[in-house]
């Protein structure tokens, strides 16, 4: 089996093909919006079309290649898989191509293929199954920027989550190239919340949380930071946010951690299931 | 009828332009990024540059023949060239700054004095802004400096949109925003107190 192909492609389309449920979201955004946030989202809505049409990156900063892996317990073909997951990042790097992004942090060297250690990033999650399901993120330096983790004291509950959230999000205005989607991870522990709001970023934008509490909370931190004004590149305007997802695990009774995860506009993503005979299939 | 600008610039047009209009550049327009600020202040710039728009911008170009094709080029954060604008201003005369983010009340200032604006062009948009690339005209240091850090030479066809953000009259879109935001603020964190 060889999936470093295919899995190539899926990072190559997510770099010039931006998802039908994130073009809607901004085509959503530019019709409610007058003024300088109009022409940026026109603007924007111009280039996905350019890119698409062009088969060129949508955004010069082509990210940090990052794989989410839903894998059944039962794949047969484990070790074909993790042995393609950098073979697919040196691909997609020669064949779109990406900028090469992966620098050593102490000597500065760039191996040029977006590979290098721990890179591209894997987060493995062991479900019921024979299948897998490998979802990609290429993840933009301007956005990662803004991703940041509060340890708040549990006291503080709901209320001082939601004004973390929107005090953050605010505070970096136009930085992360708004209007962004936000991924908030409540609880587990200081990694596993930035994780968790990482992880919600890969659901399609208008799926709420299953939970209605939790659904709840996301459309209100929506509703909360879109009225600050900050806008489209932060220039003004309803559109601060595309959407806030957000995902929890139980966490300790002393600590209440919130991981708040920022994406870009160019939320760029593709999702390849691999099934137990070896066929694959991009979404 | 969009507002385009013809490089050379001069002085009153960009006068006559106020922060909220939306323009389009036509003509010669060169990228410095931090670097090529500092060797421009230092040791004087590689072509006569008054007039024309300068970039914040380190493209993506691929080499084709002899020359040079720029695949993608959008805007960096241009708040870092804070530092070096006012001077270069000064001495240069650039009429249109296209970038993201804003600059502060330095470059407000100098941007009064000489007569210039700083235009926001959407951030991201790396493929819509290499559309707009005619042709490289040239590339200065860029053995010294590097792909990103070069300056880029370009002759461009109604590059846009840009936003001017910041004019000549001391007018900042982003210094009006941040009074409004912070006004909404304060009512976003009366309603998280007072909710559930």
């Amino acid at each position: 089996m060889n999936f470093a192909k295919e899995l190539g492609e899926a990072i190559g389309k997510a770099a010039t093909i931006l998802s039908p449920d994130v073009v809607h979201a901004l085509e959503a955004a530019r019709d409610r919006e007058a003024g300088p946030a109009r022409v940026q989202l026109e603007a924007i809505l111009e280039n996905v079309k350019i890119a698409r049409d062009g088969k060129v990156p949508i955004c010069q900063d082509t990210g940090t290649i990052t794989f989410f892996v839903r894998l059944g317990t039962r794949f047969p073909h484990l070790a074909a898989l993790v042995g393609a997951l950098p073979g697919a990042a040196r691909e997609a790097t020669k064949a779109v191509p990406l900028r090469p992004n992966t620098v050593h942090p102490f000597t500065g060297k760039n191996p040029g293929d977006n590979t290098g250690r721990y890179i591209p990033a894997v987060t493995w999650e062991m479900v019921e199954g024979d299948g897998a399901e490998v979802h990609v993120l290429p993840k933009g330096g301007g956005s990662e920027n803004c991703s940041i983790l509060k340890m708040l004291p549990p006291g503080v509950g709901l209320k001082g989550i939601k004004e973390a959230v929107v005090e953050h999000v605010v505070s970096c205005g136009g930085l992360p190239c708004p209007p962004t989607v936000i991924g908030v991870g409540v609880g587990g522990g200081a990694d596993l919340a930035l994780k968790l709001g990482k992880m919600a970023l890969l659901r399609p934008l208008g799926k709420r949380h299953p939970e209605p509490e939790v659904a709840a909370l996301e459309a209100e931190l929506e509703e909360l930071v879109n009225a600050s004004g900050v806008g489209p590149m932060g220039l003004g305007g309803k559109t601060t946010v595309l959407a806030v997802h957000a995902e929890y695990a139980h966490r300790h009774p002393a600590s209440l951690p919130l991981g708040i995860a920022v994406q870009c506009w160019a939320h760029r993503r593709a999702t390849v299931r691999i099934g137990a005979n070896g066929t694959m299939e991009v979404a | 009828m969009d507002r385009v600008l013809t490089t050379p610039i001069a002085e009153k047009d960009a006068r006559a332009l106020n922060a909220g209009d939306v323009v389009y550049v036509s003509g010669t327009m060169f990228t410095a990024r931090d670097e090529a600020h500092r060797m421009m202040l230092e040791r004087g710039s590689p072509l006569p540059v008054e007039g024309l728009a300068l970039f914040h911008c380190g493209p993506v170009a691929q080499k084709v023949g002899a020359g040079w094709e720029i695949l993608a080029a959008g805007p960096t954060t241009s708040a870092r060239m804070e530092l070096f604008e006012a001077d270069f201003l000064r001495r240069f005369k650039t009429r249109v700054i296209v970038g993201k983010g804003g600059m502060g009340e330095k470059t407000l200032a100098a941007l009064g004095e000489v007569g210039a604006v700083y235009t926001h062009f959407t951030g991201g948009a790396g493929a819509l802004a290499a559309k707009a690339v005619k042709r490289v005209s040239a590339v200065h240091w860029l053995e010294e400096l590097g792909m990103p850090e070069a300056v880029w030479v370009m002759e461009v066809e109604r590059f846009g949109p840009l936003v001017v953000a910041m004019d000549s009259h001391g007018k900042s879109l982003y210094k009006d925003l941040s009074v409004i935001v912070g006004k909404n603020m304060e009512t976003i964190r009366a309603r998280i107190k007072g909710g559930k």
